[in-house]
């Protein structure tokens, strides 16, 4: 008999406060920009694929959902295929962590929901936005030492221009 | 046995070693560059830095470099010492300061010994702020990348390329920071080892070009062991795959095989495997065109064919033991033939019974290496066996070695050795018709046809021996070369003749054996090296079989119904006009192979088989080692090894009477069980039950990537590992693994805090020493040990070479790439192939081409001349202009051929 009271003075007590369910999907939930959402692959500020196909974020994954293989052209690598299979995905980040070139990144996007496995594996046209994400200024191969179309050896950040192997003057 | 107490602690140590490897074999972390356990010490890096103290009463002691440091009893050291380490971060952090920012984008990473030493010795920030100098890099060919930037001047690159290899298109450029290590140009490197820089630069300003096209991280990549199928040295290799693909071919650590390197021709010459040429499935001949058909409908074919006749098989020294053996028992003992056409067929039984028979050591290729004396007789060695030639490029070095030891200065002493011994070189004799890549260190050459070589030999063992019969009419100067080299052997302490099989007489290989027999008699310690060209020859030998010429023999006399052939292209072996009248008198042709040939284009069934990196196997390399290779890709049906297909067209052909072998140890049982001399077979690998702490191995890394992904977009759902009853290694990542790993097992090297190839420190019972696990292999020709009764010495003495007036000896000359027959297939080895030219003794003419004829074939070959070639011969390498060419021959030389453009 008491329990029953208290369960409703409890109920009831609760309609004074403030309500945390939203009505999605009218209501929109805000979500910050740093929420581990949807992956994308991003460009440079130049327009390129900024991803180098290292694998870094392939053997992060602590799913191992990523699957990629590197092809070259030019002296820039690139993925040839960048597979991501979402219906293994726990969205933890850790590939956005290990990409050393800014190239992967977490969005606030969650609506992926699908009815059939397959459609859960992204391929690279899924996943390459126009825009550089989160980061607009690096460019790995700003930094890097590799030579590659318009950035002759010695055009990096912080290098001298060739050497002359052919001269011992000091 | 000396003990050195690092950080307090005791370990035993070798004297004679220094510090560094001391504490690499102690376990200990010691970062280091510029030391390789086979290239020795310099000092340049000035990374192995440890404080060593003077006594247990020295507090203070003092900074030394661990690799120039030598080992002694009761020495005190610290690698833990705060000075130490504070040295060794500085060391590396200005290393570091010219490094790119490359590692991402870098085939090195993950595997890159730079890498490894940066994160042992602390050196985590960057604190350099200023510019870095940069590189041009160079286009060193198909086989290797370039990319200078990355460049921490170890200086081991050109020490392996120039001072080891012999090499001299690679050298250090420019001063100070800026040294560079390159070639005068771009273009090609031209020594035959250029891949092993790939391995030996601790960073990755050398890269595997081949691979780079299909890379993948090490972590990535599924390994097995497996042995090189393009000579018949045997060394070892770890295949490399990854999606079902082979990607790159390494090198495994067999202490008395190959140990740290490996020739070009066996890194990349894997690329066949993924060739156009490659077969994929069944193909029967339909109105004439062969057309795809079910595995049942090829196996039905094949029963009826079997009705019509005699099954003749027709093995291949290209295939494993076990696919010949199969074959064998499908056509019976009497119906099995090697595959090889004489000459070869008979010398390389000659060359199995001369390494059982003579009484001398049968050298491994580490003892090659030590050496002090060396007559090679007949035999361009560094083509035929590049790896073996590479080993007696190091035997010279000997005498450098004696004047060290006297001077007493630790062999290991780079620089400092080098430098003492430079002028001084063992004895290396060399007689061959034509020129080799050893004759600039030989002492001396001579120039002969093959019957003169021959002769040469015989008197000097007549020189040692005077029961050994004399060689009549010999030319003086011969007669003063032979009594020179005899003397030279004969005062040596570990004389080595080194002969093989390339010029098909078997003079040459028994001139050799009479030397190695007369040298036993004086009691010298004297090894007898024969080498044979193929892969499997040696495991032919000891199989026995027809040779070809008593197949077609019998195919004239109606004998043969059905002829089966295992992967062997006919047309390497037998003339066009021999060949064609031995499929003509055939009804029935069966080809397997794992690769489309002339011959298969011709067959009425074709059946795909594996190759060596998708079935297991063994191969008897030319010292007699069964060495077993292990699949590291797994496909479907119809492709499997050549050795079931042969198992299931017996069962097609007479279920009652056909084997049932199931997998790899069912076969090398009854192999065993079957051929006496190769019952110890079995030894060569450890079987598919073997278990590692109660485990089976792991292929792949523990942290391969990718496996919910790679292949998400054929199925999501999870595909089980394939069966693997052929291999103790599991192909996935789960299963044991550590130093202990067999050497026949290895599937890849790590350890912690060691993911380049340069780990393997780790798993060897000491530096340059055996596998931790055992070596790989067993040796079949050895004998029981009881000392070989002298055999008589062969008396047939060739009569001097006479040239004949309008002829020439045309003589196979192989080359590095290009005449092998898998490794041409390869696309990087294919862009290094040259067209095919005779080199002819000047004859005055000018004319750039020459036209002969031989057995009918009409061919017209550019012309190289060489002033040095003995008169009336042709160097021609085999297989090339002249498909069917292996053996000596005479050609008509056209005279009005030669004029044309």
């Amino acid at each position: 008999m008491f329990g029953i009271l208290r369960t409703l003075w409890l109920t009831f007590l609760h309609m004074g406060h403030r309500r945390v369910t939203v009505g999605y999907p009218e209501t929109r939930p805000a979500l910050p920009p740093r929420y581990r959402g949807r992956i994308i692959l991003s460009r440079d500020p130049d327009g390129l694929e900024r991803c180098v196909a290292c694998n870094l974020c392939a053997v992060a994954c602590p799913v191992d959902c990523i699957s990629l293989q590197k092809a070259e052209q030019d002296g820039r690598w690139y993925p040839e295929y960048f597979r991501i299979n979402f219906s293994r995905c726990i969205f933890c980040g850790f590939c956005e962590e290990a990409c050393p070139t800014y190239a992967i990144q977490l969005t606030p996007d969650f609506e992926m929901s699908e009815y059939v496995r397959p459609n859960l594996v992204y391929e690279k046209e899924d996943l390459l936005i126009s825009g550089t994400g989160k980061y607009p200024d690096y460019s790995f191969y700003r930094v890097s030492g590799v030579e590659i179309p318009g950035k002759d050896k010695g055009e990096a950040e912080r290098e001298q221009p060739p050497v002359d192997v052919r001269s011992l003057l000091p | 046995m000396a003990t050195i107490h690092i950080d307090g602690r005791p370990f035993p140590a070798r004297p004679g070693e220094n510090l560094l490897q001391a504490c690499l074999e102690a376990g200990a972390d010691l970062p280091y560059f510029c030391w390789h356990p086979e290239l020795g010490s310099v000092g340049a890096c000035r990374q192995c830095a440890v404080r060593q103290y003077s006594g247990p009463d020295d507090r203070t002691g003092r900074i030394v470099m661990a690799c120039m440091t030598p080992v002694t009893d009761g020495a005190i050291l610290s690698i833990d010492d705060a000075e130490a380490r504070e040295f060794r971060a500085s060391v590396v952090e200005w290393l570091m300061t010219n490094h790119p920012h490359d590692c991402p984008v870098c085939a090195e990473g993950g595997e890159c010994h730079l890498q490894d030493m940066t994160v042992m010795t602390g050196h985590a920030v960057r604190r350099y702020r200023f510019t870095k100098r940069t590189h041009r890099n160079q286009d060193l060919g198909p086989f290797v990348n370039h990319e200078m930037n990355r460049c921490i001047a170890c200086y081991r690159c050109v020490r392996f390329y120039r001072d080891y290899a012999g090499g001299e298109d690679l050298a250090a450029f420019a001063t100070h920071n800026d040294v560079y290590f390159g070639r005068h140009a771009d273009g090609a490197l031209e020594n035959g080892f250029s891949g092993n820089l790939v391995e030996i630069c601790p960073t990755g300003v050398f890269t595997d070009k081949p691979f780079s096209a299909v890379y993948s991280r090490k972590w990535d990549l599924r390994g097995a062991p497996s042995v090189c199928t393009h000579c018949a040295v045997g060394c070892n290799t770890i295949v490399n795959a990854r999606q079902d693909t082979t990607r790159r071919v390494l090198n495994r650590y067999h202490d008395a095989v190959n140990r740290y390197f490996l020739c070009d021709r066996g890194r990349f010459g894997h690329g066949f495997i993924a060739a156009p040429s490659r077969l994929r499935a069944p193909l029967a001949r339909i109105d004439g065109r062969p057309t795809p058909v079910p595995v049942q409908d090829a196996l039905r074919r094949f029963q009826m064919m079997a009705q019509d006749g005699p099954v003749v098989g027709i093995g291949s020294t290209r295939a494993s033991l076990e696919s010949n053996f199969a074959l064998r028992t499908l056509a019976g003992p009497a119906r099995f033939s090697t595959g090889m056409a004489e000459p070869e067929h008979g010398l390389t039984r000659l060359v199995a019974d001369l390494l059982r028979t003579t009484p001398a050591r049968n050298p491994t290729l580490h003892e090659m290496e030590s050496a002090d004396a060396v007559l090679i007789l007949g035999e361009n060695v560094t083509v035929t066996a590049p790896r073996a030639g590479l080993a007696l490029r190091q035997a010279v070095r000997q005498a450098t070695f004696d004047i060290a030891d006297a001077a007493r200065i630790p062999r290991w002493m780079d620089a400092a050795v080098r430098t003492l011994g430079s002028e001084a070189r063992s004895p290396l004799f060399i007689a061959t018709p034509g020129p080799t890549d050893l004759d600039p260190i030989a002492r001396a050459t001579s120039r002969a046809a093959p019957d003169d070589i021959a002769r040469l030999g015989f008197a000097i063992a007549h020189s040692l021996d005077p029961t050994a019969p004399e060689v009549a009419d010999l030319p003086e100067d011969a007669a003063r070369l032979a009594a020179d080299i005899a003397a030279t052997l004969r005062a040596a302490a570990r004389p080595l003749i080194v002969a093989g099989t390339q010029y098909g007489t078997a003079a040459l290989p028994q001139a050799a054996a009479a030397i190695a027999t007369a040298l036993a008699a004086h009691g010298v310690d004297a090894a007898l090296s024969l080498v044979l060209p193929d892969c499997d020859s040696m495991g032919l030998a000891l199989m026995d079989g027809l040779s070809l010429d008593a197949v077609r023999a019998l195919a004239r006399d109606g004998g043969i119904g059905t002829l089966v052939v295992m992967e062997n292209d006919l047309s390497r072996r037998l003339d066009p006009a021999a060949l064609d009248a031995l499929l003509a008198a055939v009804p029935h042709l069966v080809v397997i192979d794992h690769t489309a040939t002339p011959l298969s284009a011709r067959a009425d069934l074709i059946l795909p088989s594996a190759t060596f990196a998708e079935c297991g196997g063994t191969l008897v390399s030319t010292e007699g080692r069964a060495q077993r290779f292990l699949q590291v890709l797994f496909p479907d049906l119809p492709l499997q090894a050549g050795w079931r297909w042969a198992r299931d067209l017996a069962q097609a052909a007479d279920p009652g009477k056909a084997p049932d072998w199931q997998d790899l140890d069912d076969i090398i049982a009854a192999i065993a069980a079957a051929t006496p001399s190769l019952a110890p077979i079995g030894r060569a690998a450890p079987d598919a039950a073997y278990r590692l702490d109660g485990a089976r191995l792991r292929s792949e890394p523990p942290r391969i990537s990718g496996r919910t992904a790679v292949r998400a977009n054929i199925s999501v759902r999870d595909r089980p590992p394939p069966a693997a009853p052929d291999t103790p290694l599991a192909p996935t990542m789960e299963g044991a693994y550590g130093p202990a790993t067999p050497g026949a097992l290895v599937p890849y090297y790590q350890a912690p805090g060691w993911n380049s190839v340069q780990s393997l420190n780790r798993f060897q019972q000491e530096i340059g020493g055996p596998m931790r696990g055992g070596d790989a292999g067993v040796r079949l020709l050895d004998g029981d040990g009881t000392p070989r009764p002298r055999p008589a010495y062969a008396t047939a003495i060739p009569a001097p070479f006479a040239p004949r007036a309008g002829e020439i000896l045309l003589l196979p000359e192989p080359r590095l790439f290009g005449t092998e027959e898998l490794s041409s297939l390869s696309p990087p080895v294919a862009a290094r192939v040259e067209a095919a030219a005779l080199r002819i003794a000047d004859d005055s003419g000018t004319a750039p081409t020459i036209a002969l004829r031989l057995d009918g074939q009409s061919v017209v070959l550019p012309v190289i001349r060489d002033p040095a070639l003995p008169p009336g011969i042709a160097l021609c390498p085999p297989h090339m202009a002249l498909r069917a060419f292996t053996a000596p021959a005479w050609a008509i030389v056209q005279p009005d051929g030669g004029d044309a453009p």
